[in-house]
């Protein structure tokens, strides 16, 4: 796939966020939230970083994604039909009976899923899984791996994240959406993670950190990661739940929540309304 | 008559080594008890292809989903207690509702690890690997059959639970004998009932088998290595033609083989029958033996059941 302008992705994430909004709403389920903050993350990795062939799902050289914080799996699901692993329209059949969209991803049933997801912590152990047998094939595919900052509660991830420099996986890109909230509430005041730079600095992780809805550092932050050798990278993105919506931004209720007809109708006059 | 005595796990690590010798995409892991489960030994041979992920069961079965995703076979290992227990849902979430090509080995299962105690006895673990589908679940009588089982693993696709004791038991199969996975083996033909086990405690079955011949009960064994997927057909002829029904297994009677051949029984075929095992409470420490006599796992204990199940009919 040909680069995208960060002119185009800006427009890009402007359907994806529709998308959300539009999909959670038809299911009248889902979760909007930590999908709305992922949106450049998503869109930059799959329209420009991603080595992919969306009509080849299964092409052998292809980098991986792995979804760990699977319940955003709509955002996933927006920026793998708009880069051509199935028709938009069936973006609109999210949870329900028959559909490959499943409430949270299953690998059996949509080509191009990495894994399956949704119970919390399991995603960085995959991708270190991955990113060996990548070693050990002499493939020189890269491995990313999106996670909840409220996710990084799990104790599986700090196994993983002890894993990957042990095993030297430069080929492993971690991804944290720092939006500050979780079902609860705040991160920091369900169970603290700050300082959190430092603690995959102390796990010997390549850290960079960035403003996750810019676009430039965004891609900067993954072109840096895949310079870096010898050591996995993470790239800590400071974002905000709800992004894009004002009635969702920073509001915890709105993680696991479908907007309804009239809210659906104030989001998209948002999202194409105002510049990101 | 003397018997050779091996653990089991022993023809896990020869199985290995045998793999690793011919497959090339086999890789084994193991969260720092590779000596006691012998995957140290494909470590030494085949140190490129092993992982120990330290001591992390669920980094390390996400770690072997990974790998497996990635074209590999691999092998992960450790005690069953903290492979089917504590990384249960990374099994049941990113293994076995993907399919993936993962094969677990439990060690260490029953309480034949005796002194160590409850904590590190595997009783409920065949239970917990049986309700997982996609899932396969065998458990080898002695260690020749756990090699055949552990090059067997290798070649189907998806998910296997392999189950493995820790003392030295009788080493009673031959090399030459068949082993299929889903296939009883029937070690002695009989008409009056059928004892039905796995692991080790096979070995106490045919020994029960000649304790019922003395007192005139025509007893039917059969060494059911792979409790999920069940040979019904085998239970079932068994169920029809002796009429009464034991099973046999170190593991709680709850869920395990007594429960796959129960379920099986009561839907298609109800048969008098009667469990050996576990009797619903934790293990504690003590010698392997003594303990077999104090949970009611020994070959009397097995007579008793078919003579109890044999009396029901």
């Amino acid at each position: 796939m040909s680069p995208q302008s960060v002119e185009k992705l800006k427009e890009i994430c402007k359907d994806v966020r529709a998308d959300i909004v539009r999909m959670t709403a038809e299911a009248g389920s889902g979760h909007p939230g930590g999908s709305l903050s992922s949106v450049e993350l998503m869109t930059a990795l799959y329209f420009n970083v991603l080595k992919h062939r969306p009509e080849d799902p299964s092409w052998p050289d292809r980098d991986r994604f792995i979804l760990s914080k699977g319940h955003v799996c709509p955002v996933l699901y927006s920026v793998m039909a708009r880069t051509g692993y199935f028709p938009v329209e069936e973006l609109l059949t999210l949870r329900k009976l028959g559909s490959r969209l499943q409430g949270h991803p299953s690998y059996k049933a949509l080509p191009g899923l990495e894994s399956s997801s949704g119970s919390l912590g399991q995603g960085l152990s995959i991708a270190n899984g991955l990113a060996l047998a990548a070693k050990l094939n002499g493939k020189d595919y890269r491995v990313y791996c999106l996670m909840g900052d409220g996710e990084l509660q799990e104790g599986q991830i700090w196994e993983a994240m002890m894993t990957a420099p042990h095993y030297k996986l430069d080929n492993v890109c971690a991804i944290v959406d720092y939006n500050n909230l979780q079902i609860d509430g705040k991160v920091e005041e369900v169970m603290g993670i700050a300082p959190l730079a430092k603690k995959w600095e102390d796990f010997n992780w390549h850290v960079i950190e960035i403003d996750g809805h810019d676009l430039n550092q965004v891609l900067a932050a993954y072109e840096e990661a895949k310079q870096c050798k010898g050591k996995p990278s993470v790239i800590i993105a400071n974002t905000v739940k709800g992004k894009g919506v004002s009635f969702m931004e920073n509001v915890a209720g709105w993680h696991g929540k479908a907007p309804n007809r009239e809210e659906l109708e104030k989001a998209l006059a948002e999202i194409y309304g105002r510049e990101n | 008559m003397s018997v050779k005595m091996l653990p089991n796990r022993d023809g896990y690590g020869h199985g290995l080594l045998e793999l690793g010798k011919t497959n090339p995409d086999v890789v084994v892991l193991d969260a720092d008890l590779a000596k006691s489960t012998r995957s140290d030994w494909f470590a030494a041979e085949f140190p490129d292809r092993f992982f120990d992920i330290g001591i992390a069961e669920q980094d390390m079965l996400g770690t072997a989903a990974g790998l497996a995703l990635g074209g590999k076979i691999p092998f992960v290992t450790t005690y069953g207690v903290f492979v089917a227990g504590r990384a249960w849902d990374q099994i049941r979430t990113t293994v076995c509702y993907a399919d993936l090509n993962v094969k677990i080995a439990g060690a260490h299962g029953g309480i034949s690890v005796g002194p160590d105690g409850a904590t590190h006895q595997a009783l409920e673990d065949i239970a917990l690997m049986r309700v997982l589908p996609n899932m396969r679940v065998i458990v080898p009588c002695d260690a020749i059959e756990a090699k055949k089982a552990t090059m067997a693993v290798a070649v189907v696709q998806g998910p296997c639970y392999l189950r493995f004791a820790r003392e030295a038991t009788p080493v009673f199969t031959q090399e030459e004998d068949y082993f299929e996975i889903g296939k009883a083996n029937i070690l002695k033909e009989g008409s009056d009932v059928t004892i039905i086990a796995c692991g080790p405690i096979v070995y106490e079955a045919l020994l029960a088998h000649d304790r019922l011949k003395e007192i005139g009960i025509s007893a039917r064994v059969i060494n059911m290595h792979t409790v999920k997927p069940l040979d019904r057909e085998a239970v079932l002829k068994a169920a029809a033609e002796t009429g009464a029904v034991v099973t046999a297994e170190e593991h709680q009677i709850f869920g395990g083989l007594g429960g796959a051949v129960a379920e099986l029984l009561a839907q298609n075929r109800p048969t008098p029958m009667e469990m050996v095992g576990i009797k619903d409470t934790f293990g504690e420490s003590g010698p392997p033996e003594e303990l077999a006599v104090k949970y009611g796992l020994t070959a009397k204990d097995i007579a008793e059941a078919a003579k109890k199940a044999v009396a029901r009919k």
